[in-house]
Formats: C-alpha cells, sequence, structure tokens
C-alpha cells in the first residue's frame, strides 16, 4: 500500500526532516509510526497525503507514485486515504451527521446513499444517538471518534493517523486504538503516528521508528 | 446529470442560507451594489426619457425660404401654392415684405427707428412645413437643397439647428452614462471581490478541511460564485426598485411641467429588455467578482 524508498524531504531553509527513509507497507497491514516529536511523523503523514511534496527519493501510495503526482489529480488520491488528526479538524458550525457526511458530499454521493453510510459509520464508533448535535456538546474522546467516523466513511484502503490519542486518557486512547484495530481487521490498512509507547506493547503491532528523520527501527518490510 | 442539477440546487440554498444568517453584512453588500448600479441605470432612464420627448420635435420643423427682395406678391403667392401641391409639402405660410416689417417692428422694438428707414430692407418669406411623420419619410437636407435651386429664392433655411444641437448632447450625455456605467461595474466587481475574499478567509478551516479530505477547487469554488450571483441579483433587483421608486417620487412635478407645456407626457421606466439586461448585468458582476476573488486566494489556504 505504501513504498517508500530513500525518501528525503528538506524544507526551504535547510531543515532535513527527513533522511534516507525506506519501508514498505503491504495492503491490510496495520503499523505504528514512532519516534520522539520532531522525529519526521508527521512529515511522513504530509508526504503521504502530498500535503508536502518530497525532495528526492520515491514514494509510492496505492499504486501511485507521488513524486510527480499533478496538483489537480491530488484530490482524487485524498479521498482513498481516512485521515484522522489530532486535533480532530471538525466543523464546529456542522452537525455531527453534516461533518462525517462531508467526504460523501465532496466525491457526489447519492443523498440516500450519504444517510446509509454516514449511520453506519457512525454506529461503528458508537455515536449514533449523537446525530444531531454539535461537535462542542461531545467529549474530546468523543469528538475523536466524529473525526475517525468522518476518515472512514468513504471506506478508504488507507487510513493514517497522526497522534489520535494525543489528547485522551489513558482508557479512552485504548478504546480509540482498538477501534483502528478493528478497522484494520476488515481489510484497512493502517498507519498510526504515536509516540505513546504501551499502544504499541499493548496491541503487538508492527513499528516504524524514526529518529532525527532517519529510520532507526522498523519490523515492517524494508524496501 | 440530475444528481449534478440536484448538488448545484443543493448548494445554491447553502449560499442562501449563509446570506440568510449574516443578514446585517448580506445587506450592506447589497445595498452598495443596489446604489451603485441603480446610478448609471436611472441616468439611462432619464436620457431615454429627454429622448422620447424631443423626438416629437422633429415635427416643428420649418423652411424658411427667403425670397430674392425685389418678387413681387404674385410670383410669391405663385411659388407659395407651387410648393404646396408637393407630397412632401404640409403647408405653407406667406409673409410679404410689409407683414414682415411690421412683425419685425412689432417684436424687436425698434418701431420708431424702423420708421426712418427709407426702404423696407426685409425680404418676402415663404414658410414651408415639411410633410412629416407621413408614409415616406421626408429627407429635409435634400429638400432644403432643392428650394435653394428654385430661381427667386435667395437663400432656403432649415430652422432645425437647435434641434440637432440638442441631439448631440443627448448623444454626449449617453456616451457618459455608458462609461460611468463602465466605471461604476468595475467598482461593483471590486466589491465583490472583497466581500467574498473576507468570506473565504472567515472560512478558512472549512476550506482546508475540505481540501484535506478530497474536494476539488470546483467543489470548494461553487458555494462562492453562487454567493456573488446571488448578491449580484438581489443588488441589482435594488437597483431597479430605487430607480423606479424615485420615478414615482417625480412622476407628480413632471406631469405638472408637462401640463405648463400642454403635453400630456408620462415618465417611462425600465422596459423590459433593460431591466433584464441590469439584472444580468449584477448577475455577471457578481459572479466575475468572486470568480476573480476565488480564483486568487483559494490556492493560497493549503493544509498543513
Amino acid at each position: 500500500m505504501i513504498q517508500v524508498s530513500h525518501l528525503h524531504k528538506r524544507y526551504p531553509g535547510g531543515h532535513d526532516a527527513l533522511r534516507d527513509v525506506s519501508f514498505e507497507l503491504a495492503d491490510g497491514q496495520m503499523a505504528f509510526l514512532t519516534g520522539h516529536s520532531g522525529a519526521g511523523k508527521s512529515t511522513l503523514l504530509k508526504l503521504i497525503t502530498l500535503i508536502e511534496r518530497p525532495s528526492r527519493g520515491q514514494l509510492i501510495v496505492n499504486g501511485k507514485n507521488l513524486g510527480k503526482y499533478r496538483r489537480r489529480r491530488i484530490p482524487f488520491l485524498r479521498r482513498q486515504i481516512g485521515i484522522v488528526f489530532q486535533d480532530h479538524k471538525l466543523l464546529y458550525d456542522r452537525t455531527i451527521f453534516d461533518n462525517v457526511a462531508l467526504p460523501l458530499i465532496v466525491s457526489g454521493h447519492r443523498h440516500q446513499e450519504i444517510a446509509r453510510r454516514v449511520r453506519a459509520a457512525l454506529d461503528k464508533v458508537g455515536l449514533l444517538a449523537r446525530e444531531k448535535m454539535y461537535p462542542i456538546e461531545l467529549s474530546g474522546g468523543e469528538q475523536q471518534r466524529v473525526g475517525i467516523a468522518r476518515a472512514v466513511v468513504n471506506r478508504p484502503p488507507l487510513l493514517l493517523a497522526d497522534e489520535p490519542t494525543g489528547n485522551l486518557d489513558a482508557e479512552l486512547s485504548d478504546e480509540i486504538m482498538d477501534l483502528f484495530h478493528s478497522f484494520n481487521q476488515h481489510g484497512v490498512t493502517v498507519l498510526v503516528a504515536t509516540h505513546d509507547l504501551r499502544h504499541i506493547r499493548r496491541l503487538n503491532m508492527p513499528i516504524i521508528e524514526l529518529k532525527n528523520g532517519s529510520l532507526v527501527r522498523t519490523t515492517v518490510a524494508e524496501a | 446529470m440530475t444528481t449534478y442539477f440536484l448538488r448545484h440546487l443543493q448548494v445554491l440554498f447553502q449560499s442562501l442560507g449563509r446570506l440568510a444568517r449574516t443578514p446585517f453584512a448580506s445587506l450592506m453588500t447589497i445595498a452598495v451594489i443596489s446604489i451603485t448600479l441603480a446610478l448609471p441605470s436611472g441616468l439611462h432612464v432619464l436620457l431615454e426619457n429627454a429622448r422620447a420627448v424631443t423626438s416629437g420635435w422633429e415635427g416643428g420643423a420649418q423652411i424658411s425660404l427667403f425670397l430674392k427682395r425685389d418678387t413681387s406678391d404674385q410670383v410669391a403667392r405663385a411659388l407659395a401654392e407651387q410648393l404646396q401641391r408637393s407630397s412632401r409639402v404640409a403647408k405653407v405660410d406667406y409673409i410679404s415684405r410689409t407683414a414682415a416689417l411690421e412683425e419685425f417692428k412689432r417684436l424687436s422694438g425698434f418701431g420708431q427707428t424702423l420708421n426712418a428707414l427709407e426702404r423696407n430692407p426685409l425680404p418676402p418669406v415663404l414658410v414651408v412645413y415639411p410633410m412629416v411623420g407621413g408614409p415616406t419619410p421626408v429627407d429635409l437636407e435634400s429638400l432644403v437643397a432643392e428650394f435653394n435651386r428654385v430661381g427667386d429664392v435667395e437663400i432656403a433655411q432649415l430652422d432645425m439647428q437647435w434641434v440637432k444641437r440638442l441631439r448631440a448632447i443627448l448623444n454626449l450625455a449617453q456616451r457618459g452614462v455608458v462609461l460611468l456605467g463602465v466605471l461604476l461595474g468595475i467598482a461593483v466587481l471590486l466589491i465583490m471581490a472583497n466581500t467574498i475574499r473576507l468570506a473565504i478567509l472567515n472560512r478558512r478551516d472549512e476550506i482546508e478541511v475540505i481540501k484535506l479530505i478530497g474536494g476539488t477547487d470546483g467543489f470548494i469554488r461553487r458555494p462562492f460564485l453562487y454567493e456573488g450571483v446571488l448578491q449580484g441579483l438581489v443588488g441589482a433587483a435594488g437597483a431597479w426598485i430605487v430607480v423606479h421608486t424615485t420615478l414615482v417620487l417625480m412622476a407628480d412635478p413632471i406631469r405638472r411641467l408637462a401640463s405648463l407645456y400642454a403635453s400630456g407626457y408620462e415618465l417611462r421606466g425600465l422596459g423590459l429588455l433593460a431591466s433584464l439586461g441590469l439584472l444580468a448585468a449584477g448577475g455577471l458582476l457578481g459572479w466575475t467578482g468572486s470568480w476573480l476573488a476565488v480564483g486568487r486566494h483559494l490556492r493560497a489556504i493549503e493544509p498543513r
């Protein structure tokens, strides 16, 4: 699903965020992307979602080479990737239902289809009863679950999460991670960036560990 | 196809809802557009009315034939009769030298002084009223040229110079209104662009999220374009109302003025075509303005 080889990212100003990173995440696999803050976890996720462009090296996501991906095609690539953010990035002037429906509206689904899929996604994260509420009325953990429902409502083959449990206590974090795990068991490739080693030990998943932009340890295949 | 249409309808209602949720800001923009568009539209109406009033004055055209001074009464009358028979002439008045002098004494106030003259300096005059509004339009210029070739005529003169000058002034004013319209149109464009720019900045987060979940530029642009068109259209409708309210307020004094000139002239408003044109201009300016703003600012908002 994700093939990374000799990937470099240098930001304007000369900071090397990633240096010669290579690994491969197979279809249907789940892995943790770890390392201290500033190690390059977020940069890697930004490259995979084409928020940033690689400086050197090759990056292939879902069979597409992102090196020379045309700007106009970017939205269609992102529809294949569900993204979960640490700060949820929900729209606070819309109901839970409308927030989760957004990816489907954007890709032009029919009305009935949208309602059916949104309810299915909300049901999966246990928030079906809250569909008419606004994000501000929900707790932090619930808001994150809305974010996850929005990420999976389009049934993307790849799910990325950037510190999804950063602001949550241990019990809520476990719930969130279990959710990712269950999506993975349904065939979705999952890559979760976290610095919380507890989850890694608990779920016993492969890891990709970065340090100062370099790959120091990985238990997925090295490309 | 229906899905596409439905989606546009959805965006339309979303945009309407968004405008309704910030009624004060929307009304301000719409009012500014109304007033800006009302100015050239109102001047256009004024000009059209001036044109309509003066078009009736062409009928008042008359050609004065100054005959040679030594032309006798009989010859002059014979010429008058001959001219009268032409299909292009409605009426001929004969003013003899004596009559002309009498009239001049009466109107000029030089009465006593003129008595001192040894002989009457004035020529006999035939006043010809051309047939205007008949089945075939009369070319006044060629008629005058023809009269000038008649042996007894010293000079034929068309008393329409001032109507021509008025026409020229109206044409000039028309050009001015068009230029003013263009300038104010640009102003509407800039107002719209700025309004939409603020709307875009206000919804920065939303745009960012939509880009992250795979919204195309077209999808993001659409609601802003709708907002622009809607505000432009409503602004144009407002301009129409402003113009017609002004006309209603002016109708009474105009009627009184017209009655003083023994005319039953009624003010005309914007016709159907001009009204539709006004609406179209408003919509188009709104669309273009927001398109400019969206094109410029959308690229600047990228997820980080």
